[in-house]
């Protein structure tokens, strides 16, 4: 694969599907829109099988570089982490537009090419390697989401369409001025170089407070969530599994190409702040999720929850922590997506999202309740699903920072656990109350085959991660090496008993442990 | 052998469920029915060779699970002592369950489901008695409760049952908070959650201290108590035991499997499993002791007063747990292993002769309704007496020969008695807890079989009569055939009784109604089950608790305290005496006051109110937990809703400075008319483009 632009390639096949579309019937676009998806697909999956994951593997691959003008350049290249990202996107992608084969009557061709258009620019988010081109595609990956919610949205959607819009715009702007200053001052505007560079400790509490702003917006966390409700709600459902499935993970992505490895002390000294908003938005959400009357609301607010446990993965400063902060996003994107087919499934067919108006679904749409529960289950964190993986090594990982955190955070699978079940009992158990829901056929073969690809993905990952953490691995060793000076030491500074000299060997090891990581 | 033991349930649960419907009830039986069968065999086949010293402990590596820098978890299966013990009694009682399921779930339509599922909790168990590493326990711990939740939920249709099912889990999942917040702290403390690495480090880290929660502790005492957090959620112990009188709405079978013989011991196992940790903190076995003590008191004292069958044993159940507990707190592991033990083969017998009498007595599961039953169903009728033989802990003290209950409870209280300190207080508790023990089973016995019929006023004696006589009423009233499986519903049980529990204010009568004795599925697990409370003790009790066949047996497998067996054996006579002599006692008050004063329940209701009041609820457990967690979860997560998100954030972020926009431009129509995406658009570029000015200056 030397010298092939794969990577070039994976993005101008959904663009000229994109513009195709636009000129399109609506079922053919439908079909442009399909293949171009899955063309990228088998692109992503033999990017995957040739990405060399040894440990001694240059940490950039495929890399190209076309300069266009100025400083400004065509440079792509990635690493395991955006290896992983990019695959958790071109798998969403053909779902996403089978989700839509009904769904979406009006301006199809239009609709198809947001979706096209928005996959062109979220793969190049993660294979951007000029600060510069990650940028303009960081922020014009909203675009097309401003548009489909915007217009195949619901009947408040130019409501969560601007605060959508005024939410990221205050974060982008810091985050430009900063990355401004930061070329500046390191003289490039690779990311890899900038990423080795070092910024003087007081410029980078600045720099970190910058992009914190754009990041934390996209996270969401606590308390710049409240867009993501309404942006779920209010978008059709193709557009809620993006979403979820992919745009909120470019902030977490933000947060491990910037802000750890290019402002690690700043990082240090701020991570009491994302702690505290992350445990603060644990149980927070987690309760209003408890209280929603919107299934899709519901799992929204849970999302929040998710990625606040994403942000103490990633600031524990420890391998485990940003492993299972990795397996969190991605575990996120598969079972949040599926979360909100499933809803999709049912607001097909009655057009209500009020969770009050479904019950005993189990009797009439088995098929559905079988794979409802599992994506539930796998939503609370069981063994054995995708979700658990990270959010384990996640919160293993905060322990050796901070006790408090871990135990506030670890919560979190409490109260995971009432809200996904109370919402799955009002949903698929109980008497058939209403008559209309109680009539609803069961999944169609479309509305498996969606389905079924997630729900092997979310068991593969849970049984054999394996395969997941190995692509990642040298990376985040190297990210964990970066921080290594900086990080925090934990609370727990195991101190032998005055009785056992003996232990003395084992205790050098402990603290030593406590302490690197 | 073993990954054929551990897999042949999942596959089979795996075809009986994806099958389902189309694979049709007998196959999807026969199926996971089968492979039960052949996996105790095999376990057996494990087990025997273990029980004649011939076979060494092993590991079988399957695969890797989660890698990351030094954390290393493999799949893996390992075989010793405690797993073989353990596999025999999960394939045993589970293969019987599914047997005896044939005949129980018979009327049920919807057989596949439940039949995988129990095969799915059978697999969830054997992954977690198998595990080498407390992150593949914690995989089987998490199993068997989604298998729990699925099972106590099978009904999905009754609200009491989601409810139970619900609350079974997160409850569980607070004990479960305890038992991750463990793995982390050991995994932080040895770098390792190998189990055999974690607990032959253990003894070097007794006596440091770590900080914790901005606290310093000692170590191991800490990483204890937070596993046994977990054990005391999976256990149902004193605090987090409010799931498993609930759980009871699950299909009998269920309860027998999974709340009696299984998955409630999983806390025991893991104490006991990871004894040489729980070894190096006195602190940690104190509170277990404690718990364990205090928990076999409260169950049994709820016990006395249950109306319910089903209800008396779970409390049963909590409470010998209890035993469990505190003997592994006292040190005496092989004590406790063998009451996990005995009390499987009882206690799955007396929940399976419950479902047998809730059969024969059409889905009445309140005893105030039953009585003379004896010989209506003789053969249940029998084989319950065993199990309450077993459980009682009949025996013959000195000379040493009686059922499986004399054998294992005996064994507690004398190594309880033997460890000195608290194990002399919980030695107490213990024997006064077998007074109760003794009284509630024969209670139970004597409502339900002898006596005179009160049959007559039951509703689902009623509703029995009136389907025999009236099939034509039957479709007047809407049944819808296959949608009706209500008769096959057990009776919640669960509303305290205002008008007082007294049995005998009912009228006697049998109504007309003819009990039938169960079929023979439902009958042979019975009598295997009754072979197993007679002889288990008698046959295992030297490989379990003797001083020396101890040691030979465990291999190290649990912290074997062969001294304290010693100990154990040389206590005073009259503490040998104390449990047979409350055990007769029990057993003189039940029949005193069920069958020879019938008055008598009635006058100690009128005398003692209150003290009866506080029992029958159960100590208020639940009204006070709904008052503390559940309302509170609600209001506040309604109040950081309406108040936060909307009233706070929204009114002073985003709406606030749309507020500002909007008076300030007057561009309230484009907002309104849908042309802020373009707006946002234009300023979108214009922001690149700026940039790009910016940089290539």
């Amino acid at each position: 694969m030397d010298g092939f632009p794969i990577l070039s390639l994976m993005m101008a096949v959904p663009m000229a599907g994109a513009i195709a579309c636009l000129f399109a019937g609506a079922n053919s676009a439908r079909w442009i829109a399909l293949i171009a998806t899955l063309v990228d697909l088998l692109l992503g999956i033999m990017l995957w099988a040739n990405f060399d994951q040894a440990g001694t593997a240059a940490q950039w691959q495929f890399q190209e570089y076309a300069p266009i003008f100025g400083r400004f350049a065509w440079a792509l290249g990635i690493d395991g982490i955006a290896l992983m990202l990019i695959v958790l996107t071109v798998f969403l992608m053909p779902i996403c537009i089978g989700a839509s084969w009904q769904a979406i009557q009006k301006r199809v061709g239009e609709y198809m090419a947001a979706f096209l258009f928005m996959e062109v620019l979220m793969i190049g988010v993660f294979t951007a390697q000029d600060i510069y081109l990650f940028y303009v595609m960081f922020e014009a990956g909203l675009i097309p989401m401003y548009l489909i919610i915007g217009i195949w949205g619901g009947a408040d959607r130019i409501y969560a369409s601007y605060k959508f819009f005024l939410y990221t715009l205050l974060g982008s702007v810091l985050m430009l001025i900063a990355m401004m200053w930061m070329v500046h001052e390191a003289g490039t505007t690779e990311i890899p170089a900038l990423m080795a560079y070092n910024f003087a400790p007081g410029a980078q509490t600045w720099l970190f407070l910058a992009f914190f702003a754009s990041f934390a917006v996209k996270m969401p966390m606590w308390p710049v969530h409240t867009w993501l409700p309404d942006a779920h709600v209010q978008a059709p459902t193709a557009g809620s599994v993006i979403l979820a499935g992919v745009l909120l993970k470019m902030g977490g992505y933000g947060f491990i190409r910037f802000s750890l490895p290019m402002f690690p002390e700043a990082s240090a000294q701020l991570a009491w702040l994302v702690w505290g908003l992350s445990m603060v938005a644990v149980v927070y959400t987690s309760l209003v999720a408890l209280v929603q009357s919107d299934m899709k609301k519901l799992i929204a607010y849970s999302s929040v929850a998710h990625m606040a446990i994403v942000t103490v993965g990633l600031f524990a400063f420890n391998q485990a922590g940003i492993e299972g902060a990795m397996m969190v996003m991605l575990g996120h994107g598969l079972v949040s997506g599926a979360l909100f087919l499933c809803v999709g499934v049912i607001y097909d067919r009655l057009h209500t999202r009020e969770i009050s108006r479904y019950g005993g679904l189990s009797i009439n749409m088995p098929k559905y309740a079988v794979l409802f529960l599992l994506f539930t289950m796998a939503s609370v964190g069981l063994p054995g699903t995708s979700n658990f993986v990270g959010e384990f090594l996640s919160l293993m990982g905060i322990y050796q920072a901070s006790s408090w955190v871990a135990l506030v955070c670890t919560t979190g699978i409490i109260l995971g656990a009432a809200y996904m079940l109370y919402l799955y009992r009002r949903i698929a158990y109980g008497e058939q109350v209403n008559a209309d829901a109680a009539a609803m056929p069961d999944l169609s073969m479309r509305e498996i085959a969606l389905l079924a690809p997630i729900a092997a993905a979310v068991l593969w990952m849970g049984v054999y991660p394996e395969s997941f953490l190995a692509p990642m691995r040298s990376d985040i060793r190297a990210l964990e090496a970066r921080l290594a000076p900086a990080a925090p030491a934990g609370d727990s500074h195991i101190k032998m008993g005055a009785s056992k000299p003996a232990g003395g060997a084992t205790h050098e090891e402990a603290s030593a442990h406590g302490e690197a990581h | 052998m073993i990954q054929l033991i551990v897999l042949l349930p999942l596959l089979a649960a795996a075809i009986a469920g994806l099958g389902n419907k189309a694979l049709g009830k007998l196959p999807a039986k026969i199926v996971t029915t089968g492979a039960l069968f052949v996996a105790c065999a095999m376990s057996w086949m494990i087990f025997i060779p273990f029980v004649t010293g011939q076979a060494e402990a092993s590991v079988t590596p399957l695969f890797t699970w989660i890698e990351s820098g030094s954390f290393d978890a493999q799949w893996a299966l390992r075989v010793d002592t405690m797993t073989a013990v353990m596999l025999v009694v999960i394939t045993s009682v589970s293969s019987l369950v599914h047997l005896y399921s044939w005949g129980y779930m018979d009327e049920e339509p919807d057989q596949p489901r439940f039949f995988a599922y129990l095969s799915l909790f059978t697999f969830a168990m054997l992954m977690l008695v198998t595990a080498n590493n407390l992150l593949q326990m914690f995989f089987g711990w998490e199993g068997v409760g989604l298998a729990s939740y699925l099972l106590i939920g099978f009904w999905f249709r009754k609200p009491s049952a989601n409810a139970a099912a619900i609350k079974a889990f997160v409850v569980n999942r607070v004990g479960d908070l305890g038992f991750m917040m463990g793995i982390f702290g050991t995994y932080l403390v040895f770098n390792t959650i190998s189990i055999p690495e974690i607990l032959e480090a253990a003894p070097s880290m007794a006596g440091s201290t770590i900080g914790f929660l901005g606290h310093r502790f000692d170590t191991m005492t800490v990483l204890c108590l937070l596993l046994f957090v977990g054990a005391m959620g999976k256990s149902a112990q004193l605090g987090l035991h409010t799931w498993l009188p609930d759980a009871m709405e699950g299909p009998t079978p269920v309860s027998a499997l999974i709340h009696a013989a299984t998955m409630v011991t999983a806390g025991v196992f893991m104490v006991c499993r990871l004894s040489p940790m729980f070894e190096t903190s006195p602190t940690a076995l104190g509170f277990v002791t404690f718990i364990g003590a205090a928990t076999c008191l409260f169950a049994a004292t709820v016990g006395t007063v249950q109306t319910d069958i089903k209800r008396v044993i779970a409390y049963s159940t909590c409470s010998q747990l209890g035993y469990m507990f505190f003997a592994a707190g006292v040190g005496a592991y092989g004590a406790a292993m063998f009451h996990l033990f005995t009390h499987a083969f009882f206690k799955a017998l007396l929940f399976l002769g419950a479902g047998s009498v809730i059969h024969a007595m059409h889905h009445e599961q309140d005893m105030r309704y039953y009585g003379g039953l004896r010989k209506s169903i003789p053969i249940t009728f029998w084989t319950m007496t065993l199990g309450t033989l077993a459980i009682t802990g009949v025996g013959i003290p000195l000379v040493g020969v009686g059922f499986a209950g004399f054998y294992s409870k005996d064994g507690i209280l004398e190594a309880a008695f033997a460890a000195g300190g608290a194990g002399v207080g919980a030695y107490y508790v213990g024997v006064f807890a077998a007074l109760l023990t003794s009284f509630y089973s024969w209670r139970l016995v004597f409502l339900t079989f002898f006596g005179k019929p009160r049959w007559a006023a039951s509703e689902h004696i009623q509703h029995a009569l009136h389907d025999a006589h009236g099939h034509d009423d039957h479709d007047t009233h809407g049944h819808g055939s296959e949608h009706d499986n209500a008769p096959a519903q057990e009776d919640a049980g669960d509303e305290p009784h205002a008008h007082g529990a007294a049995a005998h204010a009912l009228p006697t009568g049998t109504g007309g109604y003819h009990p039938h004795e169960s079929g023979l599925v439902m009958l042979i697990p019975l009598v295997v089950l009754s072979l197993g409370a007679v002889f288990a003790g008698f046959v295992f009790h030297d490989q379990f608790i003797g001083a020396e066949g101890g040691m030979e047996f465990w291999k190290g497998a649990l912290a074997f305290n062969s001294h304290l067996m010693h100990a154990a054996h040389e206590v005073p006579t009259w503490v040998k005496f104390g449990p047979f002599t409350v055990m007769a006692i029990g057993l003189l008050i039940a029949w005193l006051s069920y069958i020879k004063n019938t008055d008598w329940p009635q006058r100690f209701v009128a005398t003692f109110g209150a003290l009866y009041q506080v029992l029958l609820n159960k100590w208020y457990f639940d009204e006070l937990y709904h008052f503390l967690f559940v309302k509170p979860a609600f209001a506040i997560g309604r109040f950081f809703w309406k108040f936060g998100d909307v009233g706070f954030i929204d009114r002073f972020g985003p709406n606030g400075l749309a507020a500002l926009v909007v008076q300030g431009n007057k561009i309230t129509r484009r907002i309104q008319s849908g042309y802020l995406y373009t707006y946002a658009l234009v300023m979108l570029i214009g922001l690149a483009a700026a940039a790009t000015w910016a940089m290539t200056r």
